[in-house]
């Protein structure tokens, strides 16, 4: 019988979910509420000359409107959110959004006024009352061409669009092409998509001028962090300010702390005013002023020796950004770290360029640039294996870290500064289970080819990665037992639907020997738990989730040492179980964790110098670095040759993220990471037309995987524990969308099987497979057939 | 996302709604299904100042068939009774192999026969699908009641034969004819998504195999259902070989039609899909009208 942690139990929050009981953003109603709107810019570039609100302001209904002008002392950029690792002959220009737009506008749905009024119908028809004179300028929308030398410039005092250059290496690539029997070189394309969260963003802000205290529910990922943030900006002591992140449908990383201009406003205009104000955004908003996935181009390289053995990679890529980059260069960093894989390169040059665009800005979203790294990485192997007639999945075995290769430095920097080293992995076994699930051998040799002959074509994708999860730097937890045998948790994480009230609940179920639904878990309030930095980068279980464990251990302690001396029996002969300590062998003789905590917190008496009152503990944990889950996809698709549509058949997923604290919670992540990677790879592309307008900004035009497109998935789990955390564990937010896109190219090339053809670009939409089959067919029969 | 201020009306019956309509004229706009209009208006790109919502005219929510087998729909039929209607399936097996296609079941709840007819989304199924099947609109207003043929109903992108004064109360659809086959296909994004492409094929073919009659209708290639004319023109009064039905394909994407190019598809995209659902729903139709039993 193995304890909770393991356990494939149901979530301990899923009942207040589905009735519909949990309480989100727009859940919150306040009395005398004002409702806020946004005017935003409709250009993409322009200059702004007047904005004239005054029929905004005569309008029935409306409480205040504020131009950039009226912001004062309060108007200034946001916070570099993430400084650049100490990366040698690094040039990086920090440039941040601004609350209102005031002589520019830089991106399509930037804000340029806030309307408050009584209702949000009422908002918005004053937003339409808001003249802007502006004028337009050429907008930067093609990534190559921001960078070309009469560009035009949109942040003027930098004197062009570069917001970063870095170069990493580690070997010599010159050598290692010089020694190469082959040197595969492309050109990749991955271009932006949306987030997509089923709950947009949303901030109600309420300040009460009697207990000079401000209350704000906020739909971030990192409540902490933004209660700092605002309570610098205006003023107050961070006590004064409690931030609420409640329930949050889905974060997927535009939710981290971004102090958009949302979020920095209403507070201020709440204090102002004296009211409280609410803002939720809507679709069309999501659309431009929510934080965007990222595009870039890599010019890539990859020698191999005569057996398919990596010697070498070399790779050149550009980065969009878009307006600002306020997130410093954690996701250019994350595709030039992952692209390594769990691969041996013994020479790596990699060389990354960012430019700002006149686009919404870019900043992590699930994978976070990791899938750029692998899909490029994948896709040269899958070429070498090609050029070399051998195998795709020999030349993965071939070039995997072995077991005794860890702790694996990898020689460069990550995305938290520290160095790249691999803590634990054991890569091969995942992969010979993925290829004995899908019947790898048998769908080549006998399932293609009999379907071929009926005119069908049927493919196979079998990708690798790694995923850098859990770092630094910390987290906290409080463990408290109530007098009722119930146990508080309480850590500063905010929760978007990873199911941290079960996971966190069974690693202190199991540490206190109690029922998971005896463990109540609170998330993402400030006035709860104040220190913290927030759930992003697959951090939650390891970082979070070892501060729980430490806490519950101290408790523990706590209550075995307060046991032995009421029981006047030695410690070593107690056990904790089913929320009783008892003596081991006479289990009548016990003391329920209930009653301990009451007898640890008496009303009479004294509390001996050196111990501490009831039976609580809080504790921290901070990682020496991040632990690195890997994993392996395969992918079966079936491409109808007339129409191009594609069918994705079957889906398996070998996933090693440690320790797995509950194989149902871990699922659900890879279930929900695979549907976005199948978005990303298929469906979702954030369209922008010449002039920086983004041409499908509803659920309509901008296609997310429904049910109908997500195959059901079968996943095997395989456990490397890591060594950098008492439990083991290691993150798996983000595994499920970082093959994905690599997987499907593999799986429709290998199913069209067409000379000359070759995926090097996602989002592939049916339209632009159309367009490759075409021009497959073409150079084909130009170089191949053809009378004489 | 909020629409922009109008007024409401919600008449109790049709004739109440006629009165409003003419009394009105062109500042009102009819509410049936509202599954396009009030996004439209929500994205403040419809501002109608005056809505006349139609959801309590009960007695125009009918699927009826009279002696001579004539099909009659009333206009505020939601969609989801037509795809569950014994009645469509057999008088009208196109129109109930199409229903399926029309978005989602959600949608198709709420979503009116006449309502997205009088719509006229050039992307939407039911247009291409009425004027496949030669329907018959019925035109009410005040001044009297008139019929149009679909073909005629739709006159242009989201514009119909329809006065800021009438109704679509109606649809008649007559019996199909002995040696009819059908077929409705479409290639879309997701599943529910407007279609790339569709077609509406219908074939009428004597003893020996020889197509009397064709009418193919597609969606999504131009500013309304499109009648394949040329297309149609190669299989009448020919054997439904497969060569044919290669030719009529090959005629129906590069002759009939003159598609746009939009983020979804471009020009090219659509002719070449349009070809290959032609060929496709062409060689299924002839097939269901050579063994009437293997129809849906």
């Amino acid at each position: 019988m193995t304890g909770p942690i393991g356990a494939r139990i149901p979530r301990n929050e899923d009942a207040r979910l589905l009735t519909g009981r949990a309480q989100f953003v727009d859940d919150v109603h306040l009395n005398g509420m004002l409702h806020v709107a946004f005017r935003r810019s409709e250009y993409a570039h322009a200059r702004l000359t007047a904005v004239d609100v005054s029929a905004a302001r005569e309008r029935e209904g409306v409480v205040a409107v504020y131009t950039a002008g009226d912001l004062g002392g309060y108007w200034k950029p946001g916070p570099l959110l993430v400084s650049p690792p100490p990366i040698p002959g690094l040039v990086f220009h920090p440039v941040t959004q601004v609350p209102l737009a005031r002589d520019k506008v830089r991106h399509v749905g930037e804000p340029i006024a806030m309307v408050v009024a009584t209702s949000r119908y009422l908002a918005e028809d004053a937003v339409e009352d808001i003249v802007v004179d502006a004028e337009p300028l050429e907008a930067v929308v093609d990534l190559e061409l921001a960078l070309a030398p009469h560009a035009p410039l949109i942040h003027e005092e930098l004197g062009s669009n570069l917001a970063a250059h870095a170069i990493q290496r580690k070997g010599d690539f010159g050598a290692a092409k010089s020694a190469a029997a082959q040197v595969i070189s492309r050109r990749f394309h991955y271009d932006r998509g949306a987030s997509a969260a089923i709950e947009t963003r949303g901030v109600v802000a309420a300040w009460d001028a009697n207990a000079e205290q401000l209350t704000i529910w906020d739909t971030t990922q990192a409540p902490i962090p933004i209660r700092n943030g605002l309570a610098g900006m205006l003023g107050l002591l961070e006590s004064q300010v409690r931030v609420i992140a409640p329930f949050i449908g889905g974060g997927f990383g535009p939710k981290i702390m971004m102090f958009y201009p949302e979020e920095v406003l209403l507070p201020w205009a709440a204090m102002k005013l004296g009211r409280p104000l609410k803002w939720i955004e809507d679709r069309l908003e999501s659309f431009t002023a929510t934080t965007q996935e990222r595009g870039q181009i890599h010019d890539a390289e990859l020698a191999v020796d005569g057996e398919g053995c990596i010697l070498g990679v070399r790779d050149r890529f550009l980065h969009d950004t878009g307006a600002y980059d306020t997130y410093g260069l954690t996701i250019p960093i994350n595709s030039q770290c992952t692209l390594l894989g769990p691969y041996r390169v013994p020479a790596y040059d990699s060389e990354f360029t960012v430019a700002f665009t006149n686009k919404t800005l870019v900043t992590p979203v699930r994978g976070a640039g990791r899938q750029h790294g692998v899909f490029v990485m994948e896709r040269l192997l899958d070429l070498a294996a090609r050029a070399l007639g051998l195998d795709r999945v020999e030349i993965r075995r071939r070039n995997y870290l072995r077991p005794d290769e860890f702790p694996h430095d990898h020689a460069i920097l990550f995305q938290d500064s520290a160095p790249l080293v691999y803590d634990s992995g054991d890569y091969l076994p995942a992969l010979e289970e993925a290829a004995r699930i899908v019947d790898y051998r048998r769908f080549i040799s006998e399932v293609q080819p009999r379907r071929r002959a009926e005119g069908r074509r049927v493919g196979l994708g079998i990708v690798s990665y790694v995923e850098g999860t859990g770092i630094g730097p910390y987290e906290g937890a409080r463990v408290t037992v109530e007098p009722s045998g119930k146990v508080r948790v309480a850590t500063g994480v905010g929760t978007q639907g990873q199911g941290h009230f079960t996971s966190f609940a069974q690693i202190v179920a199991e540490v206190l020997g109690v029922a998971v639904s005896d463990v109540y878990v609170v998330t993402g309030d400030t006035a709860v738990f104040p220190w913290g930095t927030g759930t992003f980068a697959s951090r939650g279980a390891v970082v979070a989730g070892s501060a729980c464990f430490a806490a519950a251990s101290t408790v523990r302690t706590k209550a075995l040492a307060l046991a032995a001396e009421l029981l006047k029996v030695d410690q070593s002969r107690l056990m904790l179980e089913g929320g009783k300590v008892s003596e081991v062998g006479r289990t009548e003789h016990a003391i329920g964790l209930g009653e301990l905590a009451r007898r640890a917190n008496p009303l009479r008496g004294a509390v001996r110098p050196g111990t501490e009152p009831g039976l609580e503990a809080t504790a921290y944990f901070g990682p020496a670095r991040g632990s690195t889950a890997s994993g392996v996809h395969a992918m079966e698709v079936e491409v109808d040759p007339e129409t191009a549509m594609v069918r994705i058949t079957r889906y398996v997923v070998v996933h090693d993220c440690g320790r797995v604290i509950n194989p149902l919670i871990v699922e659900g992540q890879i279930h929900g990471g695979v549907a976005q990677g199948i978005g990303n790879a298929f469906y979702e592309q954030l369209r922008y037309d010449e002039s920086g307008q983004l041409m499908n900004a509803s659920f309509m035009e901008y296609l997310v995987p429904t049910a109908s497109e997500v195959p059901p998935m079968e996943i095997a789990h395989a456990e490397t524990r890591s060594p950098l955390n008492p439990l083991g564990v290691k993150g798996v937010g983000e595994a499920g969308c970082i093959p994905t896109g690599a997987a499907f190219a593999q799986a429709i090339e290998d199913a069209l099987d067409e000379p000359g053809l070759e995926i090097l670009e996602i989002p592939l939409s049916p339209n632009r497979l159309f367009e490759l089959m075409q021009a497959a067919k073409e150079s084909g029969s130009m170089t191949v057939g053809g009378p004489g | 996302m909020k629409p922009a201020p109008f007024d409401y009306h919600r008449p109790e019956t049709l004739d109440e709604a006629l009165a409003l309509l003419a009394e009105l004229g062109s500042e009102a706009k009819a509410l049936a299904g509202g599954q396009s209009l009030v996004p439209a208006m929500n994205f403040r790109l419809a501002r109608p100042a005056i809505l006349v919502d139609l959801n309590r005219l009960g007695a125009l929510a009918y699927i009826d068939q009279q002696p001579d087998g004539e099909l009659r729909i009333g206009a505020m039929t939601r969609q989801r009774a037509a795809e569950r209607s014994p009645m469509v399936a057999r008088s009208a097996p196109l129109l109930f192999e199409a229903m399926p296609w029309v978005a989602h079941p959600q949608i198709r709840n709420r979503g009116t026969m006449g309502g997205s007819l009088a719509h006229a989304d050039p992307a939407a199924e039911l247009p291409a699908v009425m004027v496949a099947l030669d329907a018959l609109c019925v035109l009410r207003s005040q001044r009297g009641s008139r019929s149009v043929p679909a073909q005629e109903f739709f006159t242009g992108l989201l514009t119909t034969a329809l006065t800021p004064d009438e109704l679509l109360t109606e649809i008649r659809i007559a019996p199909r004819p002995a040696g009819a086959g059908a077929a409705f296909l479409e290639v879309a994004r997701r599943h529910g998504d407007f279609a790339l492409v569709g077609v509406a094929v219908e074939l009428r073919l004597d003893e020996s195999g020889v197509c009397r009659s064709a009418r193919i209708a597609l969606l999504s290639v131009g500013e309304g259902p499109v009648l394949a004319t040329a297309a149609m023109a190669v299989l009448a009064g020919n054997p439904t070989t497969a060569a044919r039905i290669a030719e009529a394909a090959r005629v129906a994407g590069q002759r009939d039609i003159d598609p746009p190019s939009d983020i979804h598809a471009t020009a090219a995209y659509r002719r070449h899909l349009a070809s290959v659902l032609v060929g496709r729903a062409l060689t299924r139709a002839a097939e269901r009208a050579a063994r009437p039993a293997a129809a849906p």
